[in-house]
């Protein structure tokens, strides 16, 4: 097969987000906007993300900082819930906010025609949310009903389990939703309190991609979030660092008459600022990832018939989160898939990756990055992602560069820094 | 709408283009008119399993190599087998598209189907299937299916009964994919940044050279009509109890399906059209006012597929901890009454126009979500069905809705599911 002889259309490289093409403006009350235009489609999207999240949150009131988040769009002094919902879904539009452990993320789109709408809506339910009694009162339901599915749900409870064992006496191993006791002790007055204190535009991030100018979008922003000021506004509490385990630890959670067992085996890695990031997530990939799910994969999945789904992860981000396997097994074959799972885990730990896979996931990571910055909210994820860790605007021109320098060696030491095969958590659930 | 270029082979394979040049991407999808709607009972699941078997490698591309070369090229590939089509794609930088071509020319007849794949490829389904059952609305989807379609072929999951994946042999996959694994009985469509002619030059290249085959008979028994309500209670582990009610609704051609999708949308909210992006919130639906808000239930959701013969259309609640199933449902019989007794507001259809207008402009952001309905429209219907969408929504008058209500929301057409937990 003979390959395209003409010129390609685009250059790959110059389609990425750049210097050139994002444009990045600081309010002078400390919200940070980025944006970039793209016209071939008439819709927006808006992404972004408040430095408040449950990291805030007392124990006996943890879930405050998910629920109030929740709560933010039960109404507003302007609108109530019903006319919230009218406005955003009458011309096609969304909005939602979604609490998290160290920030709480806010996401929308809407045709362009629209924007000025869910501008207002985003600095509305922001600003001035009024958390109406039977509003609360509905939503806790709803959130007391996803806790309880929660407990019912083997991959949530083997996951959970796993933090338990990784981040004993740190904040990660609490459930940023709580739990049904805390989120019963949770008030209307908790709400409003913690809303009135912790909400604020210092640290906050934003970015819009689509068809509007980016002169025209920060103007935009500015006039609906640039007056908005909250001087009680915390600073984010320093996490603890987290204790290496010293042996294997595992731990099984009974689920009775589920089918299929779900496991989760690991340990913390690396957060998203450390200099062996990279290096981990490139080794990630080679682990559990690249084809059908990498090594993992071919050993415990296409080689030993034992899963459907099996393959490792690397999450961290402003903090240490997971480096783990996870696998849904058939309850019979739980200690075989774990055997094989440990058995990689060792393997990857004691010899340099080969050659061929260094370089054929340097190609994977490079080729698909265009793929990933395909639609606006891909693009509006990227933009958050370079603002929150710091990556500098012509990351993504940087990348493959930064991808093609990583060795074997940084991958060997990156993986022998996080995973140790005689000290790793596993978490089991299922019947 | 970009133009489209549109032919048959001489082989029979008909080839969908779309050049969309706002990214170096291209995506390319080849679908087979096969999936559990030409399934019978012994071999339930055989062409969702047939769909694994070709990730299992040919002569030129042993399955070692086969997983790896597209992620190399930094390719994203997968396939999904659905009742009435099985499709694979390849999303790729537009420079190494020439691999997807290759891969999927090859496959097409090449495939092995070593005993020894289908063997270790047998419990990887069924761990699939086990995993599925941990669900609580799987189990409960089942049920309801199950006991709609007594007669016709919808009557059993994608992922087949466990009876069947336990018996399937090596010959009964390979003889299922040698049936409908031919040029005459696939489309292939491809949309992104590539000229159409050259692309054209490439496709004939490939894939012209294999021979057409029998055109595979489909002996697909027609569902007859439902003679009174059925229900199905499910039980099973959790605390939390599920409804699911399942009517039996028009096909994707018939003329009654754009005016159900209006219908569908004024009860459950608005349907997501696109593959790789979520929809919109549905809080403005006439079901979630009438059953969360009034806290009978904590979620409500619903759609209508477009298939090649009438499926169903359902709705699916999650009951509130302090309610029962029975009272969410006579609620729900309560609004679908209303909308009987009396046709929906102009603008209540005109907002789901609108609605429907927005998600598509979200969709065509996606190249891979063009080339996804350019084929996938080509299985129950033509390109047409896509292109004309949202004119076709526009026509749907009141009228039609309330018809619709009184003609498919009969409890006599309707299966009504209950998941109950065992505390």
């Amino acid at each position: 097969m003979t390959q395209k002889t003409s010129p390609p259309i685009h250059d790959p490289l110059s389609s990425l987000p750049g210097p050139d093409d994002i444009t990045r403006a600081e309010l002078p009350n400390g919200i940070i906007v980025l944006a970039r235009q793209n016209f071939n489609s008439p819709s927006v999207v808006i992404s972004g993300a408040l430095t408040v999240g449950s990291l805030f949150d007392q124990d006996e009131k943890l879930g405050l900082a998910s629920f109030t988040a929740s709560a933010l769009m039960r109404g507003t002094e302007q609108r109530d819930f019903r006319k919230i919902y009218d406005d955003l879904e009458s011309v096609g539009a969304s909005l939602g906010f979604d609490g998290g452990t160290h920030t709480t993320g806010f996401g929308g789109r809407a045709l362009a025609e629209d924007l000025d709408m869910l501008l207002a809506l985003l600095a509305e339910t922001l600003r001035q949310p009024v958390f109406p009694s039977k509003q609360v009162e509905r939503l806790r339901a709803q959130i007391l009903t996803a806790l309880a599915i929660r407990t019912q749900d083997t991959g949530e409870m083997a996951s959970e389990a796993f933090d338990g064992i990784v981040y004993r006496d740190h904040p990660y191993s609490r459930l940023e939703d709580g739990n049904p006791l805390t989120v019963q002790a949770i008030t209307r007055e908790d709400l409003i309190e913690f809303h009135h204190r912790c909400y604020g535009p210092r640290g906050m991030i934003m970015a819009i991609v689509g068809a509007v100018q980016p002169s025209e979008v920060i103007e935009k922003i500015a006039r609906v979030l640039g007056d908005w000021e909250n001087s009680l506004q915390p600073v984010s509490p320093s996490l603890p660092p987290v204790t290496s385990l010293t042996e294997t630890i595992t731990r099984k959670v009974t689920i009775p008459d589920k089918f299929q067992s779900d496991l989760v085996i690991g340990a913390a890695g690396p957060e998203r600022r450390s200099p062996n990031y990279l290096s981990a997530l490139l080794g990630n990939s080679i682990l559990g990832q690249f084809g059908m799910m990498g090594r993992i994969g071919d050993v415990v999945r296409v080689q030993a018939g034992l899963a459907y789904h099996v393959f490792s992860s690397l999450s961290g981000g402003l903090g240490p989160g997971p480096w783990d396997v996870s696998a849904g097994v058939d309850p019979a074959n739980v200690e075989r898939a774990i055997e094989l799972i440990r058995a990689e885990i060792a393997r990857f730990v004691c010899e340099p990756v080969t050659a061929e896979e260094l370089t054929d996931n340097q190609s994977n990571f490079i080729g698909r990055l265009p793929l990933s910055l395909e639609s606006n909210g891909g693009v509006a994820a990227s933009l958050i992602n370079l603002e929150r860790h710091d990556l500098g605007l012509d990351y993504y021109r940087r990348y493959p560069d930064l991808i093609r320098a990583i060795t074997a060696e940084q991958i060997l030491e990156a993986a022998r820094c996080y995973l140790h095969p005689e000290r790793l958590a596993i978490a089991v659930a299922g019947p | 709408m970009p133009s489209i270029n549109k032919l048959v082979l001489s082989n029979g394979l008909l080839v969908l283009l779309q050049e969309i040049h706002t990214s170096p991407i291209i995506s390319h999808w080849l679908w087979y008119r096969v999936g559990s709607r030409n399934e019978v009972p012994g071999c339930t699941g055989i062409s969702h399993w047939t769909e694994h078997m070709q990730f299992k490698g040919t002569p030129q591309y042993p399955a070692s190599v086969l997983d790896k070369a597209i992620a190399r090229e930094g390719g994203y590939w997968n396939a999904f087998t659905h009742s009435d089509w099985t499709t694979y794609f390849e999303t790729m930088p537009a420079d190494k598209i020439g691999l997807a071509l290759r891969l999927e020319a090859d496959r097409m007849t090449q495939s092995l189907f070593s005993p020894k794949e289908v063997a270790s490829e047998r419990t990887v389904i069924i761990s699939e299937r086990q995993g599925s059952e941990n669900e609580p609305l799987f189990l409960l989807g089942e049920e309801v299916q199950a006991a709609a379609f007594r007669v016709h072929s919808y009557h059993h999951e994608i992922i087949g009964d466990l009876a069947d994946l336990q018996t399937i042999q090596r010959d009964d996959l390979y003889r299922h994919y040698r049936t409908y694994y031919i040029p005459n009985n696939a489309v292939l469509s491809v949309a992104g940044d590539f000229d159409s002619e050259e692309m054209l030059v490439r496709i004939r290249e490939l894939f012209e050279p294999i021979p057409s085959g029998e055109q595979p008979s489909t002996h697909v028994r027609p569902e007859p009509p439902q003679p009174g309500e059925r229900r199905v209670t499910v039980e099973g582990p959790g605390e939390t109890s599920y409804v699911q009610i399942s009517s039996h609704a028009p096909s994707a051609t018939q003329p009654d399906f754009f005016p159900y999708l209006v219908m569908d949308s004024l009860l459950t909210g608005p349907s997501n059209l696109n593959i790789f992006t979520g929809g919109i919130s549905n809080k403005t639906s006439r079901l979630y006012r009438a059953l969360v808000e009034k806290e009978l239930a904590v979620a409500i959701g619903g759609g209508v597929g477009a298939t090649i013969d009438p499926h169903l259309h359902s709705i699916i609640l999650t009951v509130h901890p302090q309610r029962t199933p029975n009272e969410v449902i006579g609620a729900l019989d309560d609004e679908i009454k209303r909308l009987q007794d009396t046709p929906p507001p102009i603008e209540e259809i005109a907002r789901a126009v609108k609605q429907a207008r927005a998600i598509f402009a979200y969709g065509s952001e996606s190249i891979s979500n063009q080339g996804f309905w350019m084929g996938c429209s080509e299985m129950f219907a033509t390109y047409d069905w896509f292109l004309n969408y949202l004119e076709r929504l526009a026509t749907v008058t009141p009228a039609d809705v309330q018809r619709l209500a009184q003609t498919y929301l009969r409890p006599q057409n309707r299966v009504v599911g209950v998941y109950i937990p065992k505390r």
